[in-house]
């Protein structure tokens, strides 16, 4: 009944929601456009051909539509492949750690009957405040804990976040406490209480910080860029970033040199990389947007 | 002798709380060991910054040089620039950002086709789930001096090709222009969902009451949602001397000394001293520098907000 009454009241446009419409529609779609406008470039770009991209640049639409790009670049699938399989294991494990230690961590923390709690929480919550800095912890991993060229130095800095263990912690504290007291007078130990009660009720924010979590290692290059050096362990990003640095000097090379090399598409094939790189996450966008959407009225019970 | 039984009692009660929540501390340890190992055990390191390292002997066994690499640092003539543009760009990108933030989620809560607000959301977000890499590889698509889509566009015009990647000036705007590209989207929908979790009947009752779209927006909606404004504000103030890495290592490059005079920041002088030799204390004091100066940042902005509204502040 109310959206009735409310569709009709919209029937009739004050000037003012004139101007707002006239002026909001076109900003925000310019703005929608703009964000996506680097993508096309891309997706039309893999599909160029190299004399085309050399002759007039890159541009919109491809004249000369080729899938010689995507050719070179799956020539040799077993560096993607092994890349693409690095980015997986990467993801998995360190996503269901991390998932997994922040919620217990942030079930801990809100227990009214832990009087440590806070102490606790404090000592968690002080490391977002300060940190050693890139140099210590470079040489921490590297030097101490020799992880360099080791998978587990691409996974377990990333596990802990204190941030999703914050968003945890606003989220359970809306758990009403009797919960877990009940569970206690039937005899159920505390890890119990966690697994059997409190998951099942928290899957709202599990999915969040999962998404995110999960974003995190997809998207990691940094702590290969520092820790990896065997193409072996090279993860996705860190793949097409060195292959963006390699052809761009190759290219470079090849212009003052005065060499133009029409028949092999360097041009798409670092394009197509981008997509192949790209494509899981542009394939799971809309799951992905419709649990980030959900996950931000997650932080907001908090309050 | 009271004082004695008071502590004999203290310990008493926390020995009682240890085997009372043997449990909870037993599924405490995993986060406590990631935190002491990755975020406490370096906040001693820095001791790094105070010593001539070499790997045989590691942080502990290098011998101490006292404030040289510090003194190295703020004599190089390179503390101040780098410094400056960690802060202006910071800065920049934060006021630029929540002011389009701010419009973009103000505009879109008022529109009415729900079609159009899904579509230009889910355009508006994509960037953000992509990593600078790839941000990278399109911006070189975009603006490589031969190719680059917007040299094509120039010759096109009949204009003269620019030599993006060899001009300085361009470049605050062009990074400024990709914060807001990467960035806006995500916190419009932020915002835009703290808007659409407002009370509706306020709306409705200041609708009535005859003020129109642009005063229900200055006078309602915007001092409604002011909370989440200063907590997201607060929050990347902590950060103002921290740049965004990964935006200027794949948009900049690492060594394209060219444009260093308005892109070089705290923090990609820190990882360049990872690649020179002797270099690596000297930017461990550059990055103790850096955290000291976000430490000193985050508590003067929590005082102050504090100080304006307790229940606002981070801690």
């Amino acid at each position: 009944m109310l959206s009735k009454s409310q569709s009709t009241s919209r029937m009739k446009l004050s000037t003012d929601k004139v101007v707002f419409f006239a002026v909001g529609y076109p900003l925000i779609a310019i703005f929608a456009l703009f964000c996506f406008l680097p993508f096309w470039l891309v997706i039309s770009g893999s599909f160029t051909s190299q004399r085309e991209i050399i002759v007039s640049g890159f541009s919109l639409w491809p004249k000369e539509f080729t899938l010689d790009g995507y050719a070179l670049s799956l020539a040799n699938p077993g560096a993607v492949g092994q890349a693409y399989f690095i980015n997986i294991i990467v993801t998995v494990t360190g996503t269901l750690s991390s998932v997994f230690i922040c919620t217990m961590t942030g079930y801990v923390l809100t227990r009214k009957d832990f009087p440590w709690r806070f102490g606790f929480s404090l000592f968690f919550f002080f490391t977002t405040l300060f940190s050693g800095g890139l140099i210590p912890t470079y040489l921490l991993v590297v030097n101490t804990l020799g992880l360099k060229d080791n998978i587990l130095a691409l996974i377990l800095p990333g596990v802990l976040s204190v941030w999703n263990i914050l968003l945890v912690k606003g989220f359970m504290s809306s758990v009403p406490f009797e919960m877990t007291e009940s569970a206690k007078i039937d005899g159920a130990g505390d890890f119990r209480i966690f697994l059997q009660l409190i998951i099942p009720v928290s899957t709202p924010v599990i999915a969040t910080i999962s998404l995110f979590t999960a974003l995190g290692f997809w998207n990691d290059w940094f702590r290969a860029t520092l820790f990896i050096d065997s193409p072996n362990l090279r993860p996705l990003q860190y793949f097409l970033h060195q292959l963006i640095v390699s052809t761009q000097a190759m290219r470079a090379i090849m212009d003052e040199a005065g060499i133009v090399t029409p028949t092999l598409p360097v041009e798409s094939m670092r394009m197509s990389m981008t997509v192949i790189v790209t494509g899981p996450i542009i394939l799971l966008y809309p799951l992905l947007q419709r649990f980030f959407i959900k996950g931000l009225t997650v932080g907001s019970v908090k309050g | 002798m009271s004082n004695g039984s008071r502590t004999l009692s203290f310990v008493m009660r926390q020995t009682k709380t240890l085997i009372r929540c043997r449990t909870l501390l037993l599924m405490l340890i995993p986060a406590l060991a990631l935190v002491i190992i990755f975020s406490y055990i370096p906040m001693y390191g820095v001791v790094v910054a105070f010593k001539q390292f070499n790997y045989a002997d590691g942080i502990m066994g290098s011998p101490w040089v006292g404030f040289q690499n510090f003194e190295f640092f703020f004599k190089s003539g390179q503390w101040w620039p780098v410094t400056r543009n960690t802060m202006l760009y910071s800065a920049v990108f934060l006021v630029v950002n929540t002011f389009l933030q701010l419009v973009f989620a103000l505009i879109l809560s008022e529109l009415t086709s729900r079609w159009f607000k899904k579509t230009s959301q889910t355009l508006m977000l994509l960037p953000y789930f992509i990593s600078w890499v790839v941000v990278g590889a399109m911006s070189y698509n975009l603006f490589n001096y031969e190719r680059g889509a917007v040299n094509s566009l120039l010759v096109g015009l009949g204009l003269d090709r620019i030599d993006i990647y060899g001009t300085p000036q361009i470049w605050p705007f062009l990074l400024v222009i990709f914060s807001v590209w990467k960035g806006v989207g995500y916190s419009t929908v932020v915002y835009l969902a703290a808007i659409t979790g407002l009370d509706q009947q306020i709306m409705e009752a200041a609708e009535i009451d005859g003020a129109n779209i642009f005063q229900r927006m200055r006078h309602v909606t915007l001092p409604s949602i002011a909370p989440t404004i200063i907590i997201l504000f607060l929050l990347h103030i902590g950060s103002l001397f921290r740049g965004d890495f990964g935006m200027f290592y794949n948009l900049v490059g690492l060594n394209n000394g060219r444009l260093f005079a308005t892109t070089d920041i705290i923090d990609m002088y820190v990882f360049r001293s990872l690649f020179t030799s002797g270099g690596m204390e000297r930017g461990a004091a550059a990055g103790l520098y850096q955290s000291l100066l976000c430490f000193i940042t985050i508590m003067i902005a929590n005082f102050l907000v504090r100080k304006y509204d307790k229940d606002y502040a981070l801690f």
